[in-house]
Protein backbone atom coordinates (compact mmCIF):
# COMPACT_ATOMS: atom_id res chain seq x y z
CA UNK A 1 0.00 0.00 0.00
CA UNK A 2 1.97 2.69 -2.04
CA UNK A 3 -0.37 5.35 0.96
CA UNK A 4 1.26 3.97 3.89
CA UNK A 5 5.01 2.66 2.50
CA UNK A 6 6.13 5.82 0.78
CA UNK A 7 4.20 7.64 3.93
CA UNK A 8 7.66 8.61 5.36
CA UNK A 9 9.13 10.13 1.86
CA UNK A 10 6.23 12.06 0.74
CA UNK A 11 4.02 13.31 3.54
CA UNK A 12 6.09 16.62 3.41
CA UNK A 13 5.44 16.95 0.16
CA UNK A 14 2.31 15.94 -0.31
CA UNK A 15 1.05 18.22 2.76
CA UNK A 16 3.13 21.15 0.89
CA UNK A 17 1.39 20.63 -2.22
CA UNK A 18 -2.09 20.27 -1.12
CA UNK A 19 -1.93 23.62 0.97
CA UNK A 20 -0.33 25.45 -1.97
CA UNK A 21 -2.84 24.43 -4.53
CA UNK A 22 -5.37 24.14 -2.32
CA UNK A 23 -4.68 27.79 -0.86
CA UNK A 24 -4.56 28.38 -4.71
CA UNK A 25 -7.63 27.19 -4.93
CA UNK A 26 -9.28 28.93 -2.09
CA UNK A 27 -7.99 32.57 -2.59
CA UNK A 28 -8.43 32.58 -6.53
CA UNK A 29 -11.64 30.72 -6.95
CA UNK A 30 -13.31 30.70 -3.30
CA UNK A 31 -12.46 34.35 -2.34
CA UNK A 32 -11.66 35.53 -5.70
CA UNK A 33 -14.52 34.33 -8.26
CA UNK A 34 -17.45 32.99 -6.23
CA UNK A 35 -18.29 36.48 -4.81
CA UNK A 36 -18.78 37.57 -7.72
CA UNK A 37 -20.96 35.08 -9.35
CA UNK A 38 -22.95 35.03 -6.22
CA UNK A 39 -23.58 38.59 -6.67
CA UNK A 40 -24.49 37.77 -9.67
CA UNK A 41 -26.56 35.57 -8.92
CA UNK A 42 -28.16 38.44 -5.96
CA UNK A 43 -28.59 41.00 -8.28
CA UNK A 44 -30.40 39.14 -10.97
CA UNK A 45 -32.98 38.05 -8.18
CA UNK A 46 -33.37 41.07 -7.13
CA UNK A 47 -33.68 42.68 -10.68
CA UNK A 48 -36.23 39.83 -11.18
CA UNK A 49 -37.91 40.72 -7.82
CA UNK A 50 -38.25 44.36 -8.77
CA UNK A 51 -39.82 43.56 -11.73
CA UNK A 52 -42.12 41.66 -10.83
CA UNK A 53 -43.03 44.33 -7.68
CA UNK A 54 -42.92 46.94 -10.86
CA UNK A 55 -45.37 44.69 -12.64
CA UNK A 56 -47.78 44.02 -9.63
CA UNK A 57 -48.20 48.02 -9.30
CA UNK A 58 -48.71 48.49 -12.63
CA UNK A 59 -51.33 46.36 -12.99
CA UNK A 60 -52.94 47.54 -9.85
CA UNK A 61 -52.88 50.84 -11.20
CA UNK A 62 -54.70 49.74 -14.08
CA UNK A 63 -57.16 48.28 -12.27
CA UNK A 64 -57.85 51.94 -9.99
CA UNK A 65 -57.78 53.67 -13.66
CA UNK A 66 -60.23 51.19 -15.23
CA UNK A 67 -62.25 51.28 -11.88
CA UNK A 68 -62.61 54.67 -12.13
CA UNK A 69 -62.85 54.75 -15.84
CA UNK A 70 -65.67 52.77 -15.47
CA UNK A 71 -67.82 55.14 -12.86
CA UNK A 72 -67.20 57.99 -14.88
CA UNK A 73 -68.44 56.11 -17.82
CA UNK A 74 -71.20 54.93 -15.64
CA UNK A 75 -71.98 58.34 -14.89
CA UNK A 76 -71.95 59.46 -18.73
CA UNK A 77 -74.13 57.12 -19.76
CA UNK A 78 -77.18 57.93 -16.75
CA UNK A 79 -76.34 61.26 -18.30
CA UNK A 80 -76.84 60.34 -21.45
CA UNK A 81 -80.01 58.35 -20.46
CA UNK A 82 -81.36 61.55 -18.74
CA UNK A 83 -80.87 63.29 -21.99
CA UNK A 84 -82.38 61.09 -24.12
CA UNK A 85 -85.75 60.49 -21.62
CA UNK A 86 -85.74 64.42 -21.82
CA UNK A 87 -85.56 64.65 -25.34
CA UNK A 88 -88.47 61.89 -25.99
CA UNK A 89 -91.02 63.48 -23.55
CA UNK A 90 -90.46 66.93 -25.05
CA UNK A 91 -91.02 65.25 -28.62
CA UNK A 92 -93.44 63.35 -27.49
CA UNK A 93 -95.34 66.16 -25.99
CA UNK A 94 -94.65 68.24 -29.41
CA UNK A 95 -96.45 65.37 -31.37
CA UNK A 96 -99.33 65.66 -29.28
CA UNK A 97 -99.95 69.21 -29.51
CA UNK A 98 -99.55 69.22 -33.04
CA UNK A 99 -102.08 65.92 -33.10
CA UNK A 100 -104.62 68.41 -31.32
CA UNK A 101 -104.10 71.14 -33.54
CA UNK A 102 -104.78 69.21 -36.72
CA UNK A 103 -107.77 66.94 -35.27
CA UNK A 104 -109.07 70.55 -34.11
CA UNK A 105 -108.73 71.79 -37.85
CA UNK A 106 -110.02 68.39 -38.85
CA UNK A 107 -112.93 68.77 -36.86
CA UNK A 108 -113.76 72.06 -38.27
CA UNK A 109 -113.60 71.26 -41.89
CA UNK A 110 -116.06 68.14 -40.48
CA UNK A 111 -118.67 70.27 -38.88
CA UNK A 112 -118.60 73.30 -42.16
CA UNK A 113 -119.35 70.11 -43.88
CA UNK A 114 -121.59 68.11 -42.39
CA UNK A 115 -123.57 72.18 -42.41
CA UNK A 116 -123.38 72.16 -45.69
CA UNK A 117 -124.36 69.07 -46.57
CA UNK A 118 -127.39 69.55 -44.57
CA UNK A 119 -128.21 72.87 -46.44
CA UNK A 120 -127.76 70.82 -49.46
CA UNK A 121 -130.06 68.19 -47.99
CA UNK A 122 -132.52 71.31 -47.03
CA UNK A 123 -132.54 72.91 -50.44
CA UNK A 124 -132.86 69.62 -52.53
CA UNK A 125 -136.08 68.59 -49.96
CA UNK A 126 -137.59 72.12 -51.05
CA UNK A 127 -136.95 71.92 -54.56
CA UNK A 128 -138.57 68.51 -54.90
CA UNK A 129 -141.86 70.19 -53.05
CA UNK A 130 -141.79 72.55 -55.62
CA UNK A 131 -141.56 70.14 -58.77
CA UNK A 132 -143.64 67.89 -56.85
CA UNK A 133 -146.54 70.16 -56.30
CA UNK A 134 -146.15 71.36 -59.64
CA UNK A 135 -146.34 67.90 -61.20
CA UNK A 136 -149.48 67.72 -58.50
CA UNK A 137 -151.12 70.54 -59.90
CA UNK A 138 -150.45 69.28 -63.53
CA UNK A 139 -151.66 66.05 -63.30
CA UNK A 140 -154.47 67.12 -61.33
CA UNK A 141 -155.50 69.74 -64.04
CA UNK A 142 -155.06 67.37 -67.12
CA UNK A 143 -157.21 64.25 -65.26
CA UNK A 144 -159.63 66.07 -62.95
CA UNK A 145 -159.72 69.42 -64.83
CA UNK A 146 -159.24 71.20 -61.53
CA UNK A 147 -157.24 74.44 -61.41
CA UNK A 148 -156.55 74.23 -57.94
CA UNK A 149 -154.96 77.16 -56.18
CA UNK A 150 -151.28 76.67 -55.42
CA UNK A 151 -150.58 77.21 -51.87
CA UNK A 152 -153.17 74.52 -51.52
CA UNK A 153 -151.16 72.04 -53.47
CA UNK A 154 -148.06 72.30 -52.21
CA UNK A 155 -149.75 71.93 -48.27
CA UNK A 156 -151.04 68.68 -49.58
CA UNK A 157 -147.59 67.35 -51.33
CA UNK A 158 -145.83 68.64 -48.32
CA UNK A 159 -148.49 66.83 -46.10
CA UNK A 160 -147.94 63.57 -47.64
CA UNK A 161 -143.91 64.03 -48.71
CA UNK A 162 -143.47 64.88 -45.04
CA UNK A 163 -146.00 61.71 -43.57
CA UNK A 164 -146.06 59.75 -46.95
CA UNK B 1 3.10 -17.03 -23.26
CA UNK B 2 2.92 -13.46 -22.90
CA UNK B 3 5.10 -11.44 -21.10
CA UNK B 4 3.47 -11.53 -17.37
CA UNK B 5 1.42 -8.20 -17.00
CA UNK B 6 2.11 -6.14 -13.98
CA UNK B 7 -0.88 -6.87 -12.37
CA UNK B 8 -0.62 -4.57 -8.97
CA UNK B 9 -3.46 -3.37 -8.29
CA UNK B 10 -1.53 -0.44 -6.05
CA UNK B 11 0.97 0.82 -8.41
CA UNK B 12 -1.68 3.35 -9.43
CA UNK B 13 -1.07 4.89 -6.44
CA UNK B 14 2.54 5.09 -6.50
CA UNK B 15 3.84 8.35 -5.81
CA UNK B 16 6.89 9.72 -7.73
CA UNK B 17 9.21 12.30 -8.02
CA UNK B 18 8.65 14.26 -11.00
CA UNK B 19 11.16 17.11 -10.04
CA UNK B 20 12.41 18.77 -7.45
CA UNK B 21 14.10 15.71 -5.49
CA UNK B 22 16.00 17.69 -3.41
CA UNK B 23 13.64 20.54 -2.60
CA UNK B 24 13.90 20.84 1.13
CA UNK B 25 12.04 23.23 3.67
CA UNK B 26 13.38 23.47 7.21
CA UNK B 27 14.27 19.64 6.37
CA UNK B 28 11.29 18.71 4.91
CA UNK B 29 11.32 17.24 1.21
CA UNK B 30 8.90 19.25 -1.14
CA UNK B 31 9.68 17.09 -4.35
CA UNK B 32 6.81 18.05 -6.95
CA UNK B 33 5.21 14.73 -7.38
CA UNK B 34 2.85 13.35 -10.02
CA UNK B 35 0.55 13.77 -6.86
CA UNK B 36 1.20 17.24 -6.97
CA UNK B 37 0.85 17.65 -10.62
CA UNK B 38 -2.81 16.17 -10.60
CA UNK B 39 -3.40 18.66 -7.76
CA UNK B 40 -2.44 21.42 -9.70
CA UNK B 41 -3.88 20.23 -12.64
CA UNK B 42 -7.52 20.10 -10.25
CA UNK B 43 -6.38 23.74 -9.53
CA UNK B 44 -6.12 25.14 -13.12
CA UNK B 45 -9.34 23.08 -14.35
CA UNK B 46 -11.22 24.48 -11.53
CA UNK B 47 -10.04 27.94 -11.78
CA UNK B 48 -10.99 27.96 -15.74
CA UNK B 49 -14.19 26.32 -14.99
CA UNK B 50 -15.43 29.23 -12.51
CA UNK B 51 -13.67 31.87 -14.96
CA UNK B 52 -15.83 30.43 -17.74
CA UNK B 53 -18.91 31.44 -15.28
CA UNK B 54 -17.88 34.60 -14.60
CA UNK B 55 -19.28 36.69 -17.70
CA UNK B 56 -21.76 38.33 -15.35
CA UNK B 57 -24.84 38.23 -17.32
CA UNK B 58 -28.33 38.92 -16.73
CA UNK B 59 -29.32 36.02 -18.80
CA UNK B 60 -26.62 33.39 -17.91
CA UNK B 61 -25.44 31.04 -20.93
CA UNK B 62 -24.51 27.29 -20.35
CA UNK B 63 -21.28 27.79 -19.26
CA UNK B 64 -22.49 30.59 -16.32
CA UNK B 65 -25.37 28.55 -15.38
CA UNK B 66 -23.34 25.45 -14.43
CA UNK B 67 -20.96 28.04 -12.35
CA UNK B 68 -23.51 29.40 -10.92
CA UNK B 69 -25.70 26.20 -9.94
CA UNK B 70 -22.28 24.48 -8.25
CA UNK B 71 -22.52 27.84 -5.93
CA UNK B 72 -26.43 27.93 -5.36
CA UNK B 73 -25.90 24.19 -4.26
CA UNK B 74 -23.18 24.83 -1.60
CA UNK B 75 -24.96 28.59 -0.83
CA UNK B 76 -28.50 26.43 -0.19
CA UNK B 77 -26.47 23.32 1.55
CA UNK B 78 -24.52 26.20 4.18
CA UNK B 79 -28.22 27.73 4.63
CA UNK B 80 -29.92 24.43 5.28
CA UNK B 81 -27.04 23.24 7.36
CA UNK B 82 -25.61 26.52 9.19
CA UNK B 83 -28.58 29.19 8.47
CA UNK B 84 -27.57 33.04 7.99
CA UNK B 85 -24.27 33.00 9.60
CA UNK B 86 -23.63 30.25 7.05
CA UNK B 87 -23.05 32.51 3.69
CA UNK B 88 -19.66 33.47 5.09
CA UNK B 89 -17.89 29.86 4.74
CA UNK B 90 -19.09 29.90 1.19
CA UNK B 91 -15.98 30.42 -0.57
CA UNK B 92 -14.66 27.68 1.75
CA UNK B 93 -17.30 24.94 1.79
CA UNK B 94 -17.14 25.81 -2.66
CA UNK B 95 -13.48 25.48 -2.44
CA UNK B 96 -13.23 22.28 -0.81
CA UNK B 97 -16.35 20.47 -2.63
CA UNK B 98 -15.11 21.69 -6.05
CA UNK B 99 -11.43 20.96 -5.56
CA UNK B 100 -12.71 17.46 -3.79
CA UNK B 101 -14.96 16.73 -7.19
CA UNK B 102 -12.20 18.02 -9.64
CA UNK B 103 -9.70 15.52 -8.05
CA UNK B 104 -12.13 12.46 -8.48
CA UNK B 105 -13.19 13.14 -11.68
CA UNK B 106 -10.12 13.71 -13.30
CA UNK B 107 -8.41 10.35 -11.49
CA UNK B 108 -11.55 8.69 -13.34
CA UNK B 109 -10.98 10.50 -16.52
CA UNK B 110 -9.69 7.71 -18.73
CA UNK B 111 -6.30 8.68 -19.42
CA UNK B 112 -4.83 5.72 -20.14
CA UNK B 113 -6.15 5.09 -23.67
CA UNK B 114 -3.81 8.11 -24.42
CA UNK B 115 -0.69 7.13 -22.47
CA UNK B 116 -1.09 9.07 -19.94
CA UNK B 117 -1.80 7.75 -16.28
CA UNK B 118 -3.84 10.11 -14.08
CA UNK B 119 -3.52 10.22 -10.75
CA UNK B 120 -6.35 10.16 -7.83
CA UNK B 121 -4.87 12.45 -5.15
CA UNK B 122 -7.86 12.36 -2.72
CA UNK B 123 -6.35 8.15 -2.68
CA UNK B 124 -3.95 9.54 -0.11
CA UNK B 125 -4.95 10.20 3.45
CA UNK B 126 -2.04 12.26 3.71
CA UNK B 127 -3.73 14.81 1.10
CA UNK B 128 -7.30 13.72 2.61
CA UNK B 129 -6.25 14.12 5.59
CA UNK B 130 -5.08 17.73 4.81
CA UNK B 131 -8.34 18.62 4.09
CA UNK B 132 -9.88 17.33 7.05
CA UNK B 133 -7.47 19.12 9.75
CA UNK B 134 -8.18 22.16 7.73
CA UNK B 135 -11.92 21.75 8.01
CA UNK B 136 -11.99 20.53 12.22
CA UNK B 137 -9.08 23.80 12.61
CA UNK B 138 -11.79 26.11 11.28
CA UNK B 139 -14.23 24.57 12.85
CA UNK B 140 -12.14 24.65 16.23
CA UNK B 141 -11.62 28.74 15.64
CA UNK B 142 -14.78 29.49 15.32
CA UNK B 143 -15.83 27.61 17.97
CA UNK B 144 -13.83 28.81 20.24
CA UNK B 145 -13.41 32.52 18.56
CA UNK B 146 -17.22 32.65 19.08
CA UNK B 147 -18.44 30.90 22.23
CA UNK B 148 -14.60 30.85 24.41
CA UNK B 149 -14.50 28.12 27.05
CA UNK B 150 -18.24 27.71 26.38
CA UNK B 151 -17.75 25.66 23.71
CA UNK B 152 -17.33 22.82 25.95
CA UNK B 153 -20.72 22.67 26.40
CA UNK B 154 -21.07 21.43 23.54
CA UNK B 155 -19.91 17.97 24.58
CA UNK B 156 -22.70 18.14 27.09
CA UNK B 157 -25.84 17.58 25.56
CA UNK B 158 -29.56 19.11 26.89
CA UNK B 159 -31.34 17.13 29.45
CA UNK B 160 -27.93 14.81 30.99
CA UNK B 161 -28.52 13.79 34.18
CA UNK B 162 -25.55 15.28 36.08
CA UNK B 163 -24.00 12.23 37.37
CA UNK B 164 -23.57 10.87 33.86
CA UNK B 165 -21.86 14.39 32.58
CA UNK B 166 -18.32 13.18 32.73
CA UNK B 167 -18.78 9.91 30.87
CA UNK B 168 -20.99 11.69 28.44
CA UNK B 169 -18.36 14.29 28.07
CA UNK B 170 -15.55 11.93 27.54
CA UNK B 171 -18.18 10.12 24.77
CA UNK B 172 -18.59 13.36 23.34
CA UNK B 173 -14.94 14.34 23.44
CA UNK B 174 -13.67 11.24 21.78
CA UNK B 175 -16.66 11.36 18.84
CA UNK B 176 -15.63 15.16 18.31
CA UNK B 177 -11.79 14.57 18.07
CA UNK B 178 -12.15 11.47 15.97
CA UNK B 179 -14.32 13.63 13.09
CA UNK B 180 -11.50 14.71 11.10
CA UNK B 181 -10.10 11.34 10.84
CA UNK B 182 -13.13 9.94 10.03
CA UNK B 183 -13.65 12.76 7.66
CA UNK B 184 -10.11 12.13 5.75
CA UNK B 185 -10.57 8.50 5.94
CA UNK B 186 -13.92 8.22 4.43
CA UNK B 187 -12.53 9.85 0.93
CA UNK B 188 -9.49 7.90 1.26
CA UNK B 189 -10.84 4.74 1.54
CA UNK B 190 -13.77 5.66 -1.08
CA UNK B 191 -11.78 6.89 -3.58
CA UNK B 192 -8.80 3.88 -3.43
CA UNK B 193 -11.31 1.04 -3.18
CA UNK B 194 -12.68 2.11 -6.04
CA UNK B 195 -9.37 2.61 -8.33
CA UNK B 196 -8.30 -1.05 -6.88
CA UNK B 197 -11.60 -2.60 -7.77
CA UNK B 198 -11.57 -1.15 -11.20
CA UNK B 199 -8.01 -2.34 -11.63
CA UNK B 200 -8.39 -5.87 -10.23
CA UNK B 201 -11.56 -6.18 -12.63
CA UNK B 202 -9.60 -4.80 -15.58
CA UNK B 203 -6.59 -7.13 -14.51
CA UNK B 204 -9.28 -10.03 -14.74
CA UNK B 205 -10.03 -8.64 -18.12
CA UNK B 206 -6.33 -8.85 -19.48
CA UNK B 207 -4.97 -12.01 -17.91
CA UNK B 208 -9.14 -14.24 -19.32
CA UNK B 209 -7.81 -12.70 -22.34
CA UNK B 210 -3.90 -14.27 -22.65
CA UNK B 211 -5.51 -17.49 -20.87
CA UNK B 212 -7.40 -18.09 -24.18
CA UNK B 213 -10.79 -17.61 -25.98
CA UNK B 214 -12.84 -19.86 -23.03
CA UNK B 215 -11.14 -17.93 -20.30
CA UNK B 216 -12.05 -14.49 -21.55
CA UNK B 217 -15.92 -15.38 -22.46
CA UNK B 218 -15.98 -16.96 -18.89
CA UNK B 219 -14.11 -14.38 -16.97
CA UNK B 220 -13.15 -11.68 -19.27
CA UNK B 221 -16.09 -10.81 -20.63
CA UNK B 222 -18.49 -10.43 -17.59
CA UNK B 223 -15.57 -8.51 -15.75
CA UNK B 224 -15.88 -6.12 -18.09
CA UNK B 225 -19.23 -5.75 -18.23
CA UNK B 226 -18.89 -5.18 -14.12
CA UNK B 227 -16.38 -2.99 -14.95
CA UNK B 228 -18.59 -0.73 -16.98
CA UNK B 229 -21.12 -0.74 -14.71
CA UNK B 230 -18.55 0.19 -11.82
CA UNK B 231 -17.06 2.65 -13.75
CA UNK B 232 -20.32 4.65 -13.61
CA UNK B 233 -20.87 3.61 -9.60
CA UNK B 234 -17.57 5.31 -9.23
CA UNK B 235 -18.36 8.08 -10.93
CA UNK B 236 -21.20 8.68 -8.54
CA UNK B 237 -19.13 7.91 -5.76
CA UNK B 238 -16.82 10.68 -7.05
CA UNK B 239 -19.86 13.23 -6.82
CA UNK B 240 -20.85 11.80 -3.51
CA UNK B 241 -17.95 11.87 -1.67
CA UNK B 242 -17.23 15.08 -2.37
CA UNK B 243 -20.42 15.99 -1.32
CA UNK B 244 -20.79 14.23 2.04
CA UNK B 245 -16.83 15.65 2.88
CA UNK B 246 -18.43 19.13 2.28
CA UNK B 247 -21.84 18.50 3.70
CA UNK B 248 -20.52 17.03 6.58
CA UNK B 249 -18.07 20.31 7.16
CA UNK B 250 -21.03 22.33 6.97
CA UNK B 251 -22.36 20.20 9.99
CA UNK B 252 -19.57 20.94 11.95
CA UNK B 253 -19.76 24.62 11.45
CA UNK B 254 -23.02 24.66 12.54
CA UNK B 255 -22.16 22.83 15.65
CA UNK B 256 -19.48 25.77 15.80
CA UNK B 257 -21.60 28.57 15.13
CA UNK B 258 -25.26 28.11 16.92
CA UNK B 259 -23.21 24.82 19.74
CA UNK B 260 -26.58 22.85 19.80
Amino acid sequence: MPQIAQLGEFYSSQIFWLLIFFGITFFVVGRGMVPKVMDTVASRDNQIAADLKAAEAARAQADAEEASWRTRENANRAEAQGTIAEARAKAAAAAEQRLATAQASIDATLAGAETRIADARRAAADDIEGVAAEATRDIVNRIAGLSLDDAAVRGAVKENLVHG
Amino acid sequence: MAAEAKLDPMHQFQLEKLAGADWNIAGYNIAFTNSALWMAIATLALIVFVAGGMKRQLVPGRWQMAVETFTGFIDGMLAANVGKNGKKYVPYIFSLFMFILFANFLGLMPLGVVGVHAFTFTSHFSATGVLAVLSFSIVLIVGFAKHKLHFFSLFVPHGTPVPMIPIIFVVELISFLVRPFSLGLRLFVAMMAGHVLLEVLSSFVISGGNAGPALFVIAGLPSFLLMVGICALELLVAGIQAYVFALLTCVYLNDAENLH
